[in-house]
């Protein structure tokens, strides 16, 4: 295969950069607040695995009162604090590269404020304030107040950075009036666009429906709109985890590996895609009565849509992945593989996370088929599929961007390189086993979110070994994070000094065109408006018929 | 673009058109259908909805019904943490159209084994159509978290 270079004459990122102190600091501060979550997390998701084994250890640590306040507590710290804290810390850092102007450090400085009091609020929420509502809420399952106000503080630390980024960019547009968005920021700036349309649907019901209810201000709880509003938000969340890992798997994987990146044309339209197609919430709901099949097949064909952007980053990273290997010396169709630096903790967690992505996706189309989630709804099958989307593609990736990142913030080497190596490789077969064990359960009836080492009945036909598998593979998992952990804190702690000059960018084979109908990409207001004509096709009907809220449900709680 | 990236976007393209075919064939043809808005429980002012429930017919009496030759409608009302009726006969080879609702929470009637996978929701009334070809004992199981003893919330449906 051949590869034309062009020869580019626009500087695509700004070549002198320095991180200025107190935003290196801010965004050192995001990252370890996100894997100190991450750490407790995924503790307690070994104790889940453990659950599908029917094995409880839940009696060993009374704090946590039950699976359910494990389960809720992994929940919002995954799957909210943990891509949060990472998102914000990464992306900062990629704009502030990509424009090569600093953000206002009083909204980063909000932005991890915020991170630290909602952790600690949702934290006390679910253990002392007894909030066992999983992280989707559950209405009409009440929460404590201070589970509430947490998520919103979560929720307002990424809001932070958006305005951070959007006062940059006006900033910069100021300055380069006629230039095209630089690309690595155009992407990152997009993530963040993408998120404050998505998370309105959560922010309204935790805000407006929810928190009032829980100080007994509302008589009660409508359950389809708060179900409806969720997954508005719950859906789109995945994109908001996973749209940081494509920044990494375009920008930084390709230099990692001495590549480059295919197409400006090609990264423009991925994002923008993923910020049209916000609306594929109802897909979750493919199961409830009250939502018509109008929205159903609606978001059936969006949610199809949204694969789309995958496969093409799916093409474009292997594609620079390829002539990564090639420029090393690989030769045949399959040659450029092994020549690939494998021996990079970092490039290899990020390789092995594209890897599970392709089961990952699969299973996600198979989720999407409006009448085969019939089969799926609500088994395990689902946490088989999302460990290997956010599980795997997003976590391990953020881990392989935690090898470099940690080192260039705290200005320390990475310690361990050569322990470090293997850990992606232990994860990687970790999460492939324990995905294997949840799917094949889930097709065998095993149920999601239950406490299955309790449960009153034999187990089904095959959940044993099913459970099993997930126990290993989960053991596999922590084990890993536990190395990863450990070459984080020695790092951290014992580093050598060794300031590393810049991040890894990967220079562009086909650039921006200047001129013509590729200009649009830059009129961000006009995909903004395109989404949300969208949502009002899609959301609009429902809220018409539906509003005003039915308060009927009284308040729960299961304990 | 490049041959190669037009070749690879047209093989996607084409992927999903197929996959999304196979969908409709699979509802229009084999007629698997999926719940739909189907009817809401009317809570009346002043009335609390477990009320309601017990008001709205059929939720007045749970149970199976005939309604015709291999025709049932089986009634449902989950609670926290049981359903009721928990353990029900069904004749082999009959049509059974469920109808079901919640008094409490969000509860999920699974029955294993089966497509019958459906979510209940308070305030609605799930409807959903199942012949069992199978006899057998099949195990009804609530995944939809709702609670402390979630995991609790079990049934049985045996057809013979």
């Amino acid at each position: 295969m051949k590869t034309t270079l062009t020869a580019y004459s626009v500087v695509q990122h700004p070549l002198h950069f320095d991180l200025c102190e107190i935003d290196r600091k801010l965004i050192l501060g995001m990252i370890l607040v996100g894997f100190g979550s991450l750490a407790l997390g995924v503790f307690l998701g070994l104790l889940q695995a453990f659950n599908y084994a029917g094995v409880g250890l839940y009696q060993f640590f009374p704090g946590l009162k039950s699976y359910y306040h494990g389960l809720t507590l992994h929940g919002v710290l995954n799957g909210f604090v943990f891509p949060f804290a990472a998102s914000n810390g990464f992306l900062s850092l990629t704009t502030i590269r990509g424009l090569g102007l600093r953000m206002p450090p009083f909204l980063l400085f909000l932005s991890l404020f915020s991170l630290i009091v909602g952790t600690g609020l949702s934290f006390y929420g679910i253990l002392f304030g007894n909030s066992a509502v999983l992280y989707t809420f559950y209405v009409p399952m009440r929460a404590h107040w201070s589970f509430y106000v947490g998520i919103a503080f979560l929720v307002i630390s990424t809001w932070a950075i958006s305005l951070a980024q959007l006062v940059t960019l006006r900033k910069w547009k100021k300055e380069h009036p006629t230039d095209r968005i630089p690309l690595l920021a155009y992407a990152s700036i997009l993530t963040y666009i993408m998120w404050d349309i998505s998370s309105i649907g959560a922010a309204v019901e935790d805000l407006f429906l929810l928190l009032p209810w829980s100080l007994n201000l509302l008589p009660g709880s409508d359950a389809t709109l708060t179900r409806t509003l969720f997954w508005f938000t719950g859906h789109p969340i995945v994109y908001f985890w996973l749209l940081p890992v494509y920044v990494s798997w375009y920008f930084c994987l390709p230099a990692q590996v001495g590549a480059k990146l295919y197409s400006d044309l090609m990264v423009r339209s991925v994002f923008v895609a993923f910020l049209i197609l916000v609306p594929v919430g109802f897909h979750h709901q493919y199961a409830d009565p009250g939502i018509g099949l109008f929205y159903k097949w609606a978001a059936a064909v969006l949610t199809f849509g949204i694969a789309f952007p995958s496969l093409v980053t799916a093409f474009s990273v292997v594609y620079s992945l390829e002539m990564g290997g090639l420029s090393r010396g690989g030769k045949g169709i399959f040659g450029w593989v092994k020549q690939l630096p494998w021996k990079d903790p970092s490039v290899c967690a990020q390789i092995l996370a594209g890897l599970a992505f392709l089961p990952g996706g699969m299973t996600g189309i198979m989720h999407a088929s409006v009448n085969m989630d019939l089969l799926l709804h609500n088994t395990s099958f689902l946490p088989g599929h999302f460990h290997l989307t956010v599980g795997a593609a997003v976590a391990l990736s953020l881990v392989g961007i935690a090898y470099w990142l940690v080192p260039y913030l705290t200005g320390k080497k990475l310690w361990g390189r050569s322990v470090a190596r293997w850990q992606p490789w232990i994860y990687f077969f970790g999460v492939l086993i324990f995905s294997s064990g949840q799917m094949s359960g889930g097709v065998l009836g095993m149920p999601r979110r239950t406490a299955l080492a309790l449960i009153p009945y034999e187990p089904l036909a095959g959940w044993k070994i099913s459970g099993t598998l997930t126990a290993i593979g989960g053991s596999l998992m922590f084990l890993s994070f536990l190395i990863f952990f450990f070459v984080m804190i020695m790092t951290i702690l014992f580093g050598l000094k060794e300031r590393q000059a810049d991040m890894p960018i990967a220079q562009l084979i086909h650039g921006p065109s200047l001129k013509g109908s590729q200009l649009i990409f830059d009129k961000i207001s006009y995909w903004v408006l395109l989404c949300f004509a969208l949502i009002a096709l899609l959301y609009g009907p429902f809220l018409i018929t539906h509003l005003p809220p039915k308060l009927i449900c009284q308040p729960f709680q299961g304990f | 673009m490049d041959k190669l990236e037009r070749i690879y976007l047209w093989i996607a393209t084409v992927m999903l058109g197929i996959f999304m075919m196979a969908i409709i064939y699979s509802t229009l043809v084999l007629s698997i259908r999926i719940p739909s808005d189907k009817g809401k429980i009317i809570v009346k002012p002043g009335e609390s909805l477990v009320q309601s429930v017990f008001q709205t017919p059929p939720f007045d009496h749970p149970g199976l019904y005939k309604r015709g030759e291999k025709e049932y409608e089986l009634v449902i009302v989950g609670q926290a943490w049981a359903f009721n009726p928990a353990d029900i006969e069904i004749p082999l080879n009959s049509t059974v159209r469920i109808k079901a609702t919640s008094l409490d929470l969000q509860h999920g009637f699974y029955i294993a084994s089966t497509p019958v996978n459906i979510m209940l929701i308070p305030g609605e009334i799930t409807v959903f159509e199942y012949k069992f070809k199978k006899a057998g004992s099949y195990r009804i199981i609530c995944n939809e978290y709702c609670g402390m003893l979630h995991h609790a919330m079990t049934g049985t449906i045996t057809v013979k």
